[in-house]
């Protein structure tokens, strides 16, 4: 415990991989300062949240508050549900046959469950970027353009085209290239250009599932920068296996693990959750300490 | 280093692990399922060099310029026969396609596999693709010649077979939609396109290869088809070209049949330099959807 | 549980709600639905179609006398309908055409799955299936012009230009795709394990093909068998052409013979008057065919769908 505590500890070892026991002051020092709680604005309330596939319940019970412009990491070890709660935010737990949400999960007071919601709509407002990049088999323009035209938004492309790219920290790269296929681009390009076309229409929240899971160190570093940038427009909930990246980028830190049931049975549960700082230097919860010390997962 | 293999520990003298060669036994079974699979395509090369030698001396240009003729063998082509398939085989398209891409559409995009209906809808498909040929013709001539009066027409032939290939337009349009990965209709709806923006600016673009190539193969094997036409007034002397839909008309296969049936010599070889064009046509169509797939494989 | 059904906490309305009805998306999946369900009227149709004028035709011909008598004589001025002399001809043709197809075809799909290197494969199997691609009245034609002439007849000099013997044979190598091709399909679903089981404890390749992928794939492969059957049963050009069109109630391959289908053909393309009982007996004899077929179809799905469950 003492280690993790101490400030003046030496520097983290640029070892990326969550294996292992690590340090990870140092990188929480670059971290972001969380804002208190009296002053937070809640953008996803939790209360009682299950969501069941089929019999099968993925995740129990969670309860948590979300703010507004923070960066939420979700950490813990797989298969504890996190993704599948990540999902059930902009509703794409529905693609999945049998997929169902019991509890309340309210967006600024709105249950994004209420029979009148309209998942279409919660997904405009709450995008999504995934693990995978998964660029549109059309060139870098119509990517970005894709969203605002589908969703009829009345807009000077080209100058949408151009912000959302700057945004995203890919202009520069591909101003000259507008037309080509998004696929010429490397993997790192292609997710800051899904991250690009996520914010041409303009949501207020991005869900990001492992956006690093398959880029290198550099294109990782990339994608960290600019959500740290983004987070100043944008509330941001992160999934992630990678716990130095959590202690990097995260406000919040929410750590799940799988319980397992008398018949065998994992469900994902919610242990602990809280700043960042606090959850990697002073955990409440042993299981948190045991996952994030290397001992579990 | 010795290449010698040295024994590595003391090993009982009497282990040999040399192979004894195969046994005869195995050697001839394989030698006998090679046999199998090389009649077939023997089959094929014979059929192949037979049409071709025999139908030799007709394979010019009176083949397509010239209409069939029952006294003159020497004079008759099959001209008709050619724009009649033509025509067919426009209607089938104009029919099967459309019905066919939306069936599809809803079979993979649209139903939940639990939905009875959706399942019920496959078993159904599963089963008319299977359904001999010739009951096609019936319900062709019983519905459309006769209940709608279509009477044995292009567009009667045309509505027939696009039912008889609807089957197969459905199956390979299913597996192209299967082949675009799901990532990218999740990325359309979470930008918060509907299910059909979705399936209508991505999934179905991303699948047109395949759907293209599995509508040449389904148009491909109307073209080939005689069976239900001979139901639907094909076999009638035709020597004239169809002028639409509501016009009588032969094709290709049923001039072929209608020549095997005559005695006389020079239409045996009138028949196999028809057959040769067709199979030529048939040849160029799967070419092309063979093009198609290799032109446009593992773009992702 | 409780928050299921408090639409909202906070006041006024659900900003997330529908704002405008897409009507459009709706429109969409009705016509998509309407799309799906034109393959359930074809069926409809079809039943239909052969269902109504075949009532018709047993009003005045009894259901017996068209299942048991003997003679098929339709065109005569005192006609009679004994669809056995047809179903003899069917009868006589598939098993020729099965004889021939079954040991060819699942030869071929024992080679293909457990013997052909992935290269050679990839040449044999779409050459294979050219020979499913070639339209059936092009086997009619070769059967009749090459096969009767240059191989049975100095075999069988006695044998009828018109014979049940060429076409069963051609209709055999025509069905070799369909039985190959399913029968490799189900073998390449038997999991690896199996294989490498069997070659732990000693098999050669031979005895690993024939006592353990084809058991295990035994239901894909009898899949394969009846549909293949069910195709040759069906098949229509190549015994129009080859096999005559004279009923004829004998097993002797060598002499023409009609089969249900080529009575199809033949009375449906001459000009029968709609109505008369002989063009109703095309429709009894189409229902007789679909519901033979049908049958069958029915079995080889099921039969698929449980190696599918067995392995999936």
């Amino acid at each position: 415990m003492s280690e993790l505590h101490d400030p003046n500890a030496p520097q983290a070892t640029s070892d990326l991989s969550n294996t292992g026991r690590m340090d990870v002051s140092a990188v929480l020092d670059e971290g972001r300062a969380s804002v208190p709680d009296s002053i937070r604005e809640v953008v996803f309330n939790l209360d009682d949240v299950h969501i069941f596939y089929g019999d099968f319940e993925a995740v129990s019970d969670v309860t948590m508050q979300i703010g507004k412009n923070e960066i939420t990491a979700f950490i813990g070890p797989s298969g504890c549900g996190k993704s599948t709660l990540l999902r059930s935010f902009n509703r794409m737990n529905d693609l999945i046959p049998g997929a169902r949400v019991e509890g309340l999960l309210a967006y600024h007071g709105f249950n994004i469950y209420a029979p009148e919601v309209d998942p279409i709509e919660v997904r405009r407002r709450i995008g999504m970027v995934f693990q995978k990049p998964n660029v549109f088999p059309k060139s870098i323009y119509e990517n970005v353009a894709y969203g605002p035209k589908v969703n009829g938004m009345k807009v000077n492309m080209d100058d949408l085209v151009e912000d959302c790219l700057t945004r995203a920290a890919l202009w520069d790269e591909v101003k000259d290239d507008l037309k080509k296929s998004a696929y010429a681009l490397s993997g790192g390009q292609q997710q800051r250009l899904v991250i690009a076309r996520c914010i041409a229409v303009k949501p207020e929240v991005i869900l990001m599932d492992e956006p690093c899971a398959s880029l290198d160190p550099i294109a990782t570093a990339k994608i960290e920068d600019l959500m740290k940038e983004l987070a100043a427009d944008y509330t941001i909930v992160i999934v992630t296996h990678n716990m130095q990246q959590a202690a990097r980028v995260s406000d919040r830190t929410a750590f799940f693990t799988a319980d397992v049931d008398a018949k065998g049975v994992r469900h994902g549960r919610l242990v602990e959750y809280g700043p960042t700082r606090s959850i990697f230097t002073a955990p409440n919860e042993p299981r948190t300490e045991d996952y994030i010390s290397g001992r579990f997962g | 280093m010795s290449a010698t293999l040295e024994r590595p520990f003391d090993a009982p003298a009497d282990i040999d692990l040399r192979g004894h060669g195969q046994p005869l036994v195995d050697k001839t079974f394989r030698w006998i399922l090679f046999l199998c699979l090389f009649i077939g395509i023997a089959f094929l090369a014979v059929l192949l060099a037979y049409v071709i030698i025999k139908g030799w001396p007709r394979l010019d240009s009176r083949l397509w310029t010239n209409m069939p003729s029952i006294r003159r063998p020497e004079q008759a082509g099959a001209q008709s026969a050619i724009t009649g398939t033509l025509w067919v085989i426009a209607f089938t398209a104009l029919f099967s396609l459309p019905i066919g891409f939306l069936s599809a559409v809803y079979l993979e995009e649209y139903a939940k596999p639990t939905s009875r209906f959706a399942r019920f809808v496959e078993v159904n498909i599963q089963n008319l693709a299977a359904v001999p040929s010739i009951v096609y013709g019936i319900l062709g001539l019983a519905i459309f010649a006769r209940a709608l009066a279509l009477g044995q027409t292009v567009i009667t032939a045309g509505l027939t077979l696009a039912l008889l290939v609807l089957p197969v337009v459905i199956v390979s349009t299913r597996e192209a939609l299967r082949a675009v990965p799901q990532n990218i209709r999740h990325g359309s709806l979470a930008l918060g396109a509907t299910l059909w923006q979705t399936t209508w600016r991505q999934t179905m673009p991303a699948a047109v290869p395949g759907m293209a190539t599995g509508t040449i193969l389904a148009l491909s094997r109307a073209i080939g088809e005689a069976a239900p036409l001979l139901l639907l007034g094909a076999v009638t002397f035709i020597s004239f070209n169809p002028t639409g839909p509501f016009s009588a008309y032969t094709t290709l296969p049923i001039q072929i049949y209608n020549w095997t049936k005559e005695s006389r010599e020079e239409f045996q070889v009138l028949a196999a330099a028809t057959i040769v064009l067709l199979l030529v046509i048939l040849l160029a169509m799967n070419a092309v959807a063979i093009l198609i797939r290799n032109r446009t494989q593992k773009r992702w | 549980m409780s928050g299921q059904s408090a639409s909202s906490v906070a006041g006024g309305l659900n900003p997330l709600r529908q704002t405008k009805p897409r009507y459009g998306e709706a429109v969409i999946r009705g016509v998509l639905t309407l799309a799906a369900a034109v393959s359930l009227f074809t069926t409809f149709g079809i039943v239909i179609s052969v269902l109504i004028p075949s009532l018709e035709f047993f009003a005045e011909i009894s259901i017996l006398e068209f299942l048991f008598t003997t003679t098929w004589t339709p065109l005569f001025a005192n006609p009679q309908y004994g669809v056995l002399p047809l179903i003899t001809g069917t009868l006589v043709i598939t098993v020729i055409a099965v004889l021939v197809a079954i040991p060819l075809g699942l030869g071929s799909a024992i080679y293909l799955s457990e013997y052909a290197s992935p290269g050679a494969r990839k040449v044999l199997k779409p050459t294979l299936e050219v020979l499913a691609g070639i339209p059936t009245v092009v086997f009619g034609f070769f059967a009749l012009e090459f096969i009767t002439q240059y191989v049975l007849k100095p075999i069988f000099p006695s044998i009828q230009v018109f014979n049940a013997l060429s076409a069963g044979l051609v209709m055999g190598i025509m069905i070799i795709p369909t039985i190959a091709s399913l029968s490799e399909d189900a073998m390449a679903a038997v999991p690896s394990g199996l294989r490498d089981g069997a070659y732990a404890l000693g098999a050669t390749k031979r005895q690993t093909a024939l006592r353990v992928v084809v058991p295990a794939a035994l239901s894909g492969i009898v899949a394969a068998f009846v549909l293949g059957i069910s195709r040759a049963i069906g098949e229509t050009m190549i015994v129009t052409i080859a096999a005559g069109l004279q009923p004829n109630m004998t097993l002797n391959p060598l002499q023409g013979m009609q089969t249900m289908t080529s009575y199809i053909a033949a009375a449906g393309s001459g000009d029968v008057p709609t109505g008369s009982i002989e063009y109703k007996s095309i429709f009894a004899v189409g229902l007789l065919l679909f519901a033979i077929t049908f049958v069958m179809n029915m079995i080889s799905i099921r039969l698929v769908r449980k190696y599918r469950q067995a392995y999936q």
